[in-house]
């Protein structure tokens, strides 16, 4: 369990949060553009930029705070990964936008579990309560990325449906 | 965990990464990788331009390029050879090698283990895939042996060999294992390794979505040492005979003699080699 | 009364000796008193093929000038016992001038050596050095042969109590050894040819081939070696380390040879230019990697030490072999430097330049030597500094970056482009093996392939290679083209065809690839026949200048495999032939 001792701690877990999902969700935005798919690249771009937009959002309440320095692997996540990031390994070939969507939701509700179980486990109310908003922003987030997918045309996953007829191919 | 420690560098992960967008397929580990190493580099603080990555062929040997770093795509299995001559020609960079299991343990084999044995300065990534993924999928010296391939219908019947083992026989004093699924876990790994004073070896289980689709499985089945890194060579050739393959952690960490040698200030004049020859 | 006539004012003295008895010694300081007092020569050995205790012969030939082969026959066969000998008939001809000394309690010599006719006298080698303290008959031998050549044994005393000294050996019972042959050898009286007056001394320098290549890289500014043992290389890389290590390199023993030629590329890659050693076998190994040397535009040195091919071949014996290999052995399109160095001194040019190209070009060098010229000890001109010829300089990327992106394969009036050294902010690229656009980012585009190999191609044949690249020595419709150790058989034939009235001219390459037809045939100019020598089965040397000259005339060719050298006489016959 984490227990984060002051606000510039949470701060510092929340930004690295975003940081690296931005990251992380650009990285996913490209290689979907070299695999030419160019529909869930473009969800990925969309998600680099609303994180981006948070990560501008975390910059604004650290403003007059100084901010530890935590090596990435000094955040203790839930799991291995930050919560926020779509895990190593995930990302598919042929991804349908539902299967990119759940992707991308699962990640905001991970963010939620964590802030959450600071909540939970925080003896500080300042802390219980900043968590608490992100918690509360994410569950929103999280909301959105359902009603989008309940707004998806129903055949949006028919192009990754189609299985690539031609092989694999050598490179070197 | 006790209090962070601050961070003295100004370098972020990302000005370790290139504009090349990597090939590596959707799904591919060695992008838990590539992210690790960045973040390992930017926590020491070492300018890209310091740093040289030396890579073979095959999907893990295309790295350099993702890089800001210096780079070198050389031939196949050789990148430990070239490293070790950069190091001792360069002895002021840090070097990193990006390696697969076909490359570092088939063609490489040889080199594998006498760059263990010479513990030049020096970190060697294995991004293990368990198979030959650039060329379409066959199997490698770590690819079970039932494993059904074009090459080899119904398996090669060869058992694997265990290269952390061959790494501890051939005298490596750093010998490690991560998953590419734990980004942050191996770029914690990295850093030690980078660090270490010698040859490091960290293999990286890293699945192949294409051609071993069935490894998705394995970040079930991976988990952490419950046991400290040892110094004791007896303790770490045990805990390794005994390793289900599926354990992460640094297993062994021992000082070792560096090799002895690098390019330096010479002592002597070439004149006065000269003169042995006169008559 | 016998005298000893030779051509050439020279004298050839073979020793053989079997089970420790010592020859090569012998010979080596032979030639390194003769040495002393004025003389050139040249030392070759032969043995069997056991490690210690084997048969063992020691070929020195002794002249006022210097000595670029063996001759025609030998004056003197010395043999402290005759086991095994016969093996090397064809390595010591003998004719009815040749004076055979050999032990009297040795018995019969081998028939097929008294067939030559040579006049044999016997000497109790073994008995007078067991009146000696500490005696050895290869000693005593050394104190009759300088009876008989008239070489001073305190020049014998000097060379064999340094060398001795330090497995030893005393010095005053050396000298009494020394003089106990000098004294029975008087019996020889009338056999004494003396050699020629000494002339002036200059300086000059006693090495093998091998020793002169691996100082020649020294002075190229060589300062990194990664090598794998093979015959007849290693006593390159074993001297070279030593001296390596003393001007502030380092020789590292690789796992084997491809891993030797990587490591020589990863130093390269950093900056500091690099080299390796090898032989046939070895450099078929390595043609992977040069491949990538080329590819990537790293500068690499490989000298070969060519032997007895194919495969294992005649590991200790001389062929020009390889040059096929050397020179078409890579796979795909990938124009690199060939050189040759052509006697023992000209190992130090040969592979000095190889180290300037390869550095300047950005692309590995072969240097073509062989088991003769490496192996053998030559007391020869102190190598001075050719026009041409100096400490290699790189075209390195000083400020990369700083008039935008920087382009390591950048298309440049020459096709060099310059290197960014790892460390250089600013510079960052992968060197790459793939063919790749001016950036170095891999392509499989027409146009960056089309580029890159035009590039690798016009760097090397827009580069202006000097006066080193041949040598050319008389004039005369009558030319012999030739290259390697065969150079010296052939420049003897062809001083002794001009004392005959016959105006040759001889040409010898140093620079194989690239291809210089122009200026081959300005050289060639006038020339109406044309006969190439070389030690090859297949006229592998006559097959490249084919395939890339325009040869003038009349060509014809004298072609032998190893392991023997070629005989000046043979090619004399040629040439007299074909006056």
């Amino acid at each position: 369990m984490t227990t984060l001792v002051t606000l510039e701690e949470l701060l510092a877990y929340a930004q690295t949060m975003e940081e690296e999902a931005v990251e992380r969700y650009q990285e996913l935005t490209d290689l979907m553009e070299v695999h030419h798919q160019k529909e869930i690249a473009q969800l990925f771009r969309t998600m680099a930029q609303i994180e981006s937009k948070h990560v501008d959002k975390v910059a604004g309440l650290a403003a007059d705070r100084d901010l530890p320095h935590l090596a990435p692997w000094e955040h203790q996540w839930l799991d291995a990964d930050s919560p926020e990031s779509v895990p190593i390994g995930q990302e598919r070939y042929q991804m349908s936008p539902q299967q990119a969507l759940l992707l991308v939701l699962g990640c905001e509700e991970r963010a939620r579990d964590f802030y959450q179980s600071v909540v939970d486990s925080s003896p500080d109310p300042a802390i219980r309560q900043m968590a608490a908003e992100f918690a509360e922003e994410e569950r929103q987030h999280a909301q959105l990325l359902r009603d989008w997918l309940a707004r998806l045309p129903p055949d949006a996953g028919k192009k990754a449906g189609r299985v690539d007829l031609d092989e694999p191919l050598a490179q070197d | 965990m006790g209090k962070p420690q601050p961070i003295l560098s100004s370098l972020e992960a990302k000005d370790y990464k290139s504009a090349v967008k990597p090939i590596w397929c959707p799904g591919c580990g060695h992008f838990g990788i590539e992210s690790a190493l960045f973040r390992a580099l930017a926590h020491l603080g070492l300018p890209p331009e310091q740093v040289a990555v030396i890579s073979g062929i095959g999907c893990s040997s295309r790295l350099p390029a993702y890089t800001e770093c210096y780079g070198f795509h050389g031939i196949h299995g050789r990148a430990l050879p070239m490293a070790t001559g950069l190091k001792l020609a360069r002895p002021d960079l840090t070097v990193v090698v990006a390696s697969g299991d076909g490359d570092a343990f088939s063609i490489g084999g040889n080199h594998f283990i006498h760059a263990c044995r010479r513990n030049v300065d020096m970190t060697c990534i294995v991004m293990d895939n368990e198979v030959y993924g650039m060329t379409k999928g066959q199997p490698s010296p770590t690819t079970p042996p039932n494993w059904d391939c074009k090459i080899a219908p119904g398996g090669t019947g060869v058992s694997p060999f265990s290269p952390l083992m061959v790494a501890l026989a051939s005298g490596a004093g750093f010998i490690a294992r991560g998953f590419s699924g734990d980004r942050n876990g191996i770029a914690k790994m990295l850093v030690e390794a980078i660090r270490y004073p010698g040859f490091a070896l960290l293999q990286v289980l890293s699945p192949c979505v294409t051609f071993r689709p069935e490894e998705k499985d394995w970040r079930l089945q991976v988990h952490p040492s419950e046991l400290p890194t040892t110094a004791n060579w007896a303790e770490a050739t045990r805990r390794l005979a005994a390793d289900d393959g599926m354990t992460t952690g640094i297993f062994y960490k021992a000082e070792l003699p560096l090799y002895p040698a690098t390019v330096m200030e010479p002592i002597d004049q070439l004149n006065a080699i000269e003169t042995e020859l006169t008559l | 009364m016998n005298t000893l006539v030779s051509p050439m004012d020279s004298v050839a003295v073979a020793i053989v000796g079997s089970g420790g008895a010592g020859s090569i010694t012998a010979g080596s300081l032979l030639l390194e008193a003769a040495g002393r007092i004025g003389w050139y020569g040249l030392m070759t050995r032969s043995v069997g093929p056991q490690i210690r205790g084997g048969e063992a012969l020691a070929m020195v030939r002794l002249a006022g000038a210097p000595v670029g082969s063996h001759g025609d026959h030998f004056d003197v066969l010395l043999a402290l016992d005759w086991h095994n000998a016969d093996r090397f008939v064809d390595e010591v001809p003998l004719n009815a001038n040749s004076l055979i000394l050999a032990e009297a309690e040795a018995g019969e010599p081998p028939a097929v050596i008294m067939a030559s006719g040579a006049r044999l006298v016997t000497l109790p080698l073994e008995s007078l050095a067991e009146g000696v303290e500490e005696g050895r008959p290869n000693i005593v031998a050394l104190g009759v042969l300088a009876r008989l050549l008239a070489l001073p044994l305190d020049e014998l005393l000097i060379v064999a109590s340094r060398a001795l000294e330090r497995k030893g050996l005393d010095v005053d019972l050396l000298q009494e050894t020394l003089k106990t042959g000098y004294d029975a050898a008087e019996i020889l009286d009338d056999s004494i040819r003396a050699l020629p007056p000494a002339p002036a001394r200059g300086t000059r320098w006693r090495l093998t081939g091998n020793e002169a290549a691996a100082l020649g890289a020294l002075r190229g500014g060589v300062r990194f070696a990664a090598v794998y043992p093979i015959t007849p290389a290693t006593d390159l890389s074993e001297w070279l380390a030593v001296r390596l290590q003393r001007v502030g390199g380092h020789l590292i023993q690789a796992e084997d040879e491809i891993a030797a030629l990587n490591m020589v590329l990863g130093a390269s890659y950093g900056g500091i230019p690099s080299l390796t050693v090898t032989s046939g076998p070895g450099l078929a190994l390595m043609s992977e990697t040069l491949g990538l040397a080329v590819a990537a535009e790293v500068p690499a040195v490989v000298v070969n030490v060519m032997r007895g091919g194919p495969s294992t071949g005649i590991p200790t014996k001389s062929e020009q072999s390889d040059l096929n290999m050397a020179l078409y052995g890579l796979h795909g399109d990938a124009p690199h430097l060939v050189l040759a160095a052509n006697t023992v001194s000209d190992c130090l040019s040969a592979t000095q330049w190889a180290v300037q190209l390869a550095e300047a070009l950005q692309c590995p060098a072969i240097v073509l030597s062989d088991q003769f010229l490496g192996q053998s000890q030559a007391v020869c001109e102190q190598p001075v500094d050719h026009d041409g010829l100096g400490v290699a300089s790189r075209l390195v990327a000083v400020e990369p970056g700083s008039a935008g992106r920087y382009d390591r394969y950048a298309l440049t009036d020459n096709g060099i482009s310059p290197m960014a050294l790892p460390g250089t902010p600013g510079g960052q690229y992968t060197a790459d093996g793939l063919e790749h656009n001016a950036h170095g980012i891999p392509s499989s585009r027409a146009a960056d392939h089309r580029a890159q190999l035009d590039k690798r191609r016009d760097k090397l044949l827009h580069y202006d290679y000097g006066p080193l690249w041949a040598d050319e020595e008389g004039d005369g419709e009558l030319a012999v083209v030739v290259w390697g150790s065969a150079t010296g058989p052939v420049r003897e034939a062809a001083a002794r065809a001009r004392a005959q009235g016959l105006a040759v001219k001889v040409l010898s390459l140093r620079l194989l690839f690239p291809v210089q037809p122009t200026r081959l045939s300005a050289l060639l100019a006038g020339v109406q026949r044309v006969l190439v020598v070389e030690q090859s089965h297949s006229q592998q040397f006559y097959g490249y200048l084919k395939a890339h000259y325009a040869l003038p005339g009349e060509i014809r060719v004298l072609n032998q495999p190893g392991p023997l050298p070629i005989r000046p006489a043979a090619v004399l016959t040629q040439l007299l032939q074909w006056r």
